[in-house]
């Protein structure tokens, strides 16, 4: 693959978006280079995932055992299983480093999940750190930054 | 008029030996009798000095339904103030920590109060002259929690006269506290790396009993840590080494007998413990470095004694319970009789190597995180509780595994793991206090 351009990576924010809405988890996990992680920080702000706790700090492992259990015949708090909704705005490119081979978006976004009767709505931002690997574009950082990330928070048992 | 209040022999009446009422969990009144006696007869966990290292230093929290505020004074001692201005009402501090400076400073009125709660100034104070403010209640000031013990760094508050002194509240369950504390080679925890908050729709004490309910685990979390440890063997076959995700996760499956042979000790008051032999802790692998401190600050028969202790979950009567093997604690918010807040802390062992709290922190993420698939298998059993509780036909709890009729006489007892006595013990705990001054 050459560099990709500006609309490569605007649109593989918003087709991994769709691939989770869709329930399309398989292709998802694809996204992700093998050393990549989801992150999900506690604290405003925050730079260590180490030494500071986070609601997410999954390698690509713990994705796959999310998506195992999500699938699961006894896995009871997804029996009605919860569905999801992005609303994104354009991604914005923070960064196009050709030749370090790293390119960062920032991604404001509405998020809602459900289940029954229940609704809980986020709204977050979330920073991609991509990669060519083996000429496709993959997941090596995905940041999600949850406006109230330190709030008393009832269960996320999908993907932002 | 309800029919609960003033009486007694009601209350008592909902905990029988080997069931407990419905009641206990989603009624209105019995929840509001829990804030105005259980939760002020009975020493409550407030927070942990490290979190006011400095005078002027406060937090914010709540004892049952109550704002209070944890203080360190100009004196170093830390004092546990409700938070509420003696004038108008007004909450004083609202974000959860901060620093006073010398004194607090209500944001209404201006009315200013030392960091122990005694009033410093009042405005304009010559329009209260010949007004007998002298024997009102705002001129006492910030009211303080009438009892405060800190042990050890723990701070924990007793809102009534009534009920036990601390040490005979606790007696040997301080032995878990003692223990991890004793796992800093210094002897010193500091809260560290933020808190879990995760809020639950149901009733604060079923995931206080959920904490010493071994026959759950191989159930309820077979979607998660059963998963955990099928994908793991999938993408890595043939490997021996666990990575530390699945070290914790693959416990959490065990067989019976495992949890059986785990042995649970009781204590009077309610207080109780899983993992008197061995735990769902005891396999974690070697941190680097460690153990070698260890021995250095105690010598190296103390250090084993001390890291060969690997209780798993320790319960401090009514709403506090603690991890010593992995420095953590749980506190369960009661909010409403079906909403519970439940906080999950950490601590770093000062002067013990950074992979000891970087553990700690992956367990709480894994397990305690409103992110957590291991806690997304546990709220979905309370609230499904939560609900079934409201069909009529039978209205009682079943605490009866491994009854023994002559428990009642035994105040502390090493029994198997797989008992209810500790849920049994927790329940004689909750009457004894809910009735002490009802």
């Amino acid at each position: 693959m050459k560099a990709p351009t500006e609309q490569d990576l605007i649109g593989f924010v918003i087709h991994e978006a769709r691939l989770i809405d869709q329930h399309r988890f398989e292709e998802w996990l694809d996204l992700f280079a093998d050393d990549g992680h989801y992150w999900m920080p506690l604290e405003w702000g925050q730079t260590d995932p180490r030494l500071a706790t986070s609601l997410m700090y999954d390698d690509k492992l713990l994705l796959r055992i999310r998506v195992e259990r999500l699938k699961g015949n006894r896995t009871f708090s997804q029996k009605p299983k919860s569905r999801c909704h992005h609303v994104l705005q354009t991604p914005q490119i923070d960064k196009r480093d050709e030749a370090g081979n790293e390119y960062v978006t920032w991604t404001p976004m509405h998020y809602v999940e459900t289940r029954l009767d229940e609704q809980d709505l986020y709204a977050a931002w979330a920073t991609h750190t991509l990669s060519v690997v083996g000429g496709e574009l993959k997941i090596k950082l995905k940041r999600v930054d949850l406006v109230n990330c330190d709030a008393a928070l009832r269960s996320i048992q999908l993907f932002m | 008029m309800g029919r609960y209040d003033g009486n007694a022999a009601a209350v008592h009446g909902l905990v029988r030996e080997t069931e407990v009422h419905r009641d206990v969990y989603i009624d209105r009144e019995i929840f509001d009798l829990e804030m105005e006696h259980l939760f002020a007869n009975t020493w409550v966990y407030v927070g942990h000095d490290s979190q006011v290292p400095n005078p002027g230093d406060y937090y914010g929290t709540t004892i049952g339904k109550q704002p209070v505020m944890m203080v360190r004074h100009s004196d170093g001692v830390v004092h546990v103030l409700y938070n509420r201005c003696p004038h108008k009402g007004t909450r004083i501090t609202i974000d959860t920590c901060g620093n006073a400076g010398k004194f607090f400073r209500c944001p209404y009125h201006a009315w200013s109060f030392k960091t122990d709660g005694s009033l410093l100034a009042i405005p304009l104070r010559k329009g209260y002259e010949h007004t007998g403010l002298e024997q009102s209640h705002a001129i006492k000031g910030i009211a303080p929690v009438r009892h405060v013990k800190n042990y050890r760094g723990f701070v924990f508050a007793k809102m009534s006269d009534a009920g036990p002194d601390f040490e005979d509240y606790f007696g040997e369950s301080l032995s878990t506290i003692d223990n991890m504390v004793d796992r800093s080679p210094a002897g010193r925890l500091e809260v560290a790396g933020g808190v879990l908050r995760y809020m639950h729709n149901c009733n604060w004490k079923m995931l206080v009993e959920n904490l010493t309910d071994t026959c759950h685990p191989m159930v309820a979390h077979e979607a998660s840590a059963g998963t955990a440890v099928e994908v793991w063997q999938m993408m890595f076959p043939g490997s021996n080494k666990k990575p530390a995700a699945v070290e914790i996760y693959a416990p959490f499956i065990s067989p019976y007998e495992f949890f059986e042979k785990m042995g649970i000790r009781v204590w009077r008051n309610g207080h109780g413990h899983t993992g008197v032999h061995h735990s769902i802790h005891s396999d974690y692998s070697a941190i680097p470095g460690y153990f070698e401190k260890m021995v250095a600050a105690y010598g190296e028969p103390r250090a084993k004694a001390i890291l060969d202790e690997n209780r798993h979950n320790t319960s401090y009567f009514p709403n506090f319970t603690v991890k010593g093997p992995i420095q953590s604690i749980r506190l369960f918010k009661p909010i409403a009789p079906d909403r519970t807040l439940a906080e999950s802390w950490t601590f770093r062992l000062v002067d013990a190597p950074d992979m000891l709290l970087e553990r700690t922190l992956i367990y709480n993420r894994l397990i305690n995180a409103p992110t957590s698939i291991v806690g997304h298998d546990d709220l979905e059993m309370y609230e499904r509780a939560q609900e079934g509780l409201h069909v009529d036909a039978n209205p009682w709890v079943n605490i009866q595994r491994l009854y023994d009729p002559a428990e009642t006489e035994q105040e502390t007892a090493v029994i198997n793991g797989t008992s209810e006595w500790q849920m049994r013990n927790q329940f004689r705990a909750w009457s004894k206090f809910m009735t002490l001054s009802l």
